[in-house]
């Protein structure tokens, strides 16, 4: 009895994280397309209810009435398992998130090691479904997507540690809470901006869309989905880049913590300032997605293995250095 | 504590099933999605034992990186069929005895490791002390780690430095002809090197070189 009692408030405490996240990626795909949009001055969606914000509502039901095509000769058990893996992964990320000092599902002492771990098992469901396909276009995009992804893993894993030495514990309460004084985009700048750029391309957002570039790959792994495994692609896609803003937000501009601790500041509970921060993240996501051309492949190899992990680690030996020098490392 | 057992069990059961099917299952990158299930099950059951940051370190290290370039050469190479031509040829019978070998070597390791274990209970005693006085895993495993087995910690960086190294000289080849694209050239290129105004004579064209 006792147990099951535990089973349903842990299932309640999920509805309601997971709830308002996928509604929030459907939002979120609207706010996307309408920056896009206004930035090539057109208007985007805005025909389905006010504002267009019902738009990413109707493809989901469209998406959920077309046929899923499985191809003859693809791999039937992976084919199918590929979206389902990405969309499970985009959102068990989520349990570690804090929205509060005690609004989080999981508080456990490696918070930003399972993230990290999470978003190292993304792949999978890339190179899963561009292997099973059994067709050219999807395997040269998986092919693609796990080299980028792996390397750009190590530059945010050595930005990760930046952040570690200035906390002193992998727990994300106590990273946020460790930026009480000064966020931390003020002392490590050049690690946000590198972080932001790691981002993008670990969430394989333009300019490093290259796994799906429609261009060259037709939509590189997700070629051969359709109906509703291609939309679970797409939902994983926009919540792992959520999951990143949100990241982004909590190592380096503070969370759920008010930017000034004054009175209106104070009375806005602090997950609605982390929702701020997230929205903020990712209207620059956007924006870059209008204004930069994609990457040479080559260039984003070099980008990411001859200029970002040289950097990161120089500035992890400066960040040591300083805070070693200065006798500031935080004690245990 | 039931909660505890039944995790336990499923989390091991699923770990010992996908190991033998990754020995058994015909098809190569099978095999290999199977090892990253059972990679994924043991990093749960250091979890499950207390030892989170090693069961984290698993995932981020073994399941994220090693296993994706494990997949990423099971996939280009075909390596299913050469796989079949082994067990089918005559030639799999020279590898048995060396296979039967190394078996029976990790058999013997895993005796002795585990009968220590038995018969000299203090041996772990160092690490218990400092789990008791409230600090994190992460926490102690960097104070053992940072400290007393500094050097031995170095060494096996080194080691691996070294590999990597082995590793890029093995497979680096200059190759002739091959044409290079150079981004500094590239970004600095200007007006005036790029465009060339010709007066074209006519009916005889002009030469463009490359």
């Amino acid at each position: 009895m006792e147990y099951l009692n535990i089973i349903f408030q842990e299932s309640y405490k999920i509805l309601f994280l997971l709830v308002p996240v996928l509604v929030s990626v459907a939002m979120i795909v609207w706010l996307d397309r309408r920056v896009w949009a206004f930035v090539q001055k057109r208007q985007g969606p805005n025909v389905v209810g006010p504002f267009g914000l019902l738009q990413s509502l109707a493809d989901a039901l469209k998406y959920i009435f077309k046929e899923i095509i499985i191809p003859a000769s693809s791999n039937k058990v992976i084919f199918i398992l590929a979206p389902i893996i990405t969309m499970t992964l985009a959102l068990i990320a989520w349990a570690v998130i804090p929205f509060g000092v005690e609004q989080v599902l999981a508080d456990i002492n490696v918070g930003i090691l399972y993230i990290f771990a999470v978003s190292s098992l993304g792949v999978y469901g890339i190179i899963m479904g561009g292997w099973a396909s059994n067709s050219k276009y999807p395997f040269l995009g998986a092919i693609r997507s796990a080299a980028q992804m792996v390397s750009y893993e190590v530059s945010i894993g050595i930005i990760i540690i930046n952040v570690l030495l200035c906390v002193g514990s992998l727990n994300l309460n106590d990273i946020v809470v460790a930026q009480k004084e000064m966020w931390f985009v003020i002392p490590l700048f050049p690690m946000f901006v590198i972080f932001f750029i790691s981002a993008l391309a670990e969430t394989n957002r333009p300019p490093f869309d290259l796994p799906e570039a429609e261009a060259e790959l037709v939509a590189g792994y997700q070629t051969e989905y359709s109906g509703m495994m291609y939309a679970m692609f797409w939902l994983g896609e926009y919540a792992n880049i959520l999951l990143m803003c949100a990241l982004g937000s909590i190592l380096f501009l503070g969370g759920w913590l008010s930017p000034i601790d004054l009175y209106p500041f104070n009375l806005i509970p602090g997950a609605l300032w982390l929702i701020f921060k997230i929205l903020f993240l990712f209207i620059l996501f956007a924006l870059v997605k209008a204004i930069v051309p994609r990457y040479r492949y080559d260039q984003l190899m070099r980008l990411g293995w001859k200029i970002f992990l040289p950097l990161s680690l120089t500035y992890v030996v400066l960040t040591a250095s300083y805070l070693f020098y200065f006798n500031l490392l935080p004690t245990i | 504590m039931i909660a505890h057992a039944i995790f336990f069990y499923v989390f091991s059961v699923i770990a010992v099933v996908s190991a033998i099917m990754v020995t058994v299952s015909k098809n190569t990158v099978h095999s290999v999605f199977f090892l990253i299930l059972d990679f994924i099950s043991i990093s749960c059951l250091f979890i499950m034992i207390g030892a989170e940051f090693l069961g984290m370190i698993m995932l981020i290290v073994y399941v994220g990186a090693v296993a994706v370039l494990f997949l990423f050469v099971v996939m280009m190479l075909n390596v299913a069929q050469q796989k079949n031509q082994w067990f089918v040829s005559k030639d799999s019978s020279r590898h048995i005895p060396i296979g039967l070998l190394i078996s029976v070597i990790i058999f013997f390791e895993l005796i002795i490791v585990i009968g220590g274990w038995k018969y000299k209970p203090d041996l772990f005693n160092s690490a218990k002390s400092s789990l008791e006085n409230g600090v994190s895993n992460t926490h102690s495993l960097g104070q053992v780690l940072y400290t007393d087995y500094i050097h031995v910690f170095q060494i096996s960086g080194m080691i691996l430095l070294i590999a990597m190294i082995g590793a890029i000289v093995l497979t680096f080849r200059q190759r002739e002809g091959v044409k290079k694209q150079s981004y500094l050239k590239q970004i600095s290129r200007e007006r005036t090197e790029g465009v060339e105004v010709l007066e074209v004579a006519s009916n005889k064209g002009v030469k463009i070189d490359d």
